[in-house]
């Protein structure tokens, strides 16, 4: 599972700085039936969690109803220059994880 | 004579129109969105406002609608949105998406993009840091659903 994440180049310290990112995936409703007439079993990304310099900064708990390739904007406080480390897991118990650092200025 | 059937006519239209003065959006909307509310609330009161949520007024495609949803709060420690729960009228599982913040969000807007199984309303509700609970709706037309085995198995 492959993720696109996008944060600011340099946010300054103490300000609200937006992020987001994209996952590849299917996002399977389990309402779908394959070329066989078999139903597609369901298997979402079902947890999503951004931490930022260690402790959990933001959480996502997502269902069917959120489009396939979920995106997701959120905001955050810039604190100490760090990573935004993701992670997730989808019905199937497959993990995915993906960071990106944020330089903090003064 | 004539007073019988005057009797009867007007005792049709009784049967008849009660059913039909009930507005099948609102039976609906019972069915789904009240126990989903309430599982968010705990049975807390659920006051409108503070919360808006943005969205096409009609979407061409079901399968990926954008989506922004906001909550008007300080986000301070002592006073900040915990989460916030995207509830759809009309798809098969209501409960869309739940999201959890706290004061390090700086600010409660998530935007995303959802599913739709057709022409429904959207409700977000946010729970706060006081123990108080608020929503928001919006009504979106969809032109092409989401999910069609779902409904037409």
């Amino acid at each position: 599972m492959t993720a696109r994440i996008q944060v600011p180049r340099e946010v300054q310290r103490g300000a609200v700085f937006e992020v987001r990112i994209a996952i590849q995936h299917p996002m399977e409703t389990g309402f779908r039936y394959d070329l066989m007439g078999k139903p597609i079993p369901k298997n979402v990304i079902n947890t999503l969690v951004c931490r930022y310099g260690g402790a959990e900064a933001f959480r996502a708990e997502l269902g069917s109803g959120i489009a396939a390739n979920p995106y997701l904007q959120f905001y955050t406080v810039a604190e100490a220059s760090g990573d935004l480390e993701f992670s997730w897991v989808d019905d199937a118990g497959e993990r995915g994880s993906e960071r990106v650092t944020v330089n903090v200025v003064e | 004579m004539n007073h019988a059937r005057r009797r009867f006519l007007a005792g049709c239209s009784g049967v008849l129109m009660a059913p039909l003065a009930v507005p099948r959006a609102s039976a609906e909307e019972a069915d789904t969105l009240t126990p989903a509310i309430r599982e968010v609330t705990g049975g807390a009161p659920l006051k409108t406002g503070r919360v808006t949520l943005e969205i096409p007024r009609i979407a061409d495609n079901g399968n990926a609608v954008p989506l922004k949803v906001s909550v008007e709060s300080a986000m301070t420690a002592q006073d900040h949105v915990r989460s916030i729960h995207l509830l759809s009228e009309k798809n098969p599982r209501t409960v869309m998406a739940r999201f959890f913040l706290g004061p390090r969000a700086g600010k409660a807007q998530i935007n995303t993009r959802v599913r739709l199984n057709g022409t429904q309303h959207i409700v977000a509700v946010a729970a706060m840091s006081d123990g108080s609970y608020w929503s928001g709706t919006a009504e979106v037309d969809v032109t092409e659903s989401a999910c069609y085995d779902a409904t037409n198995p």
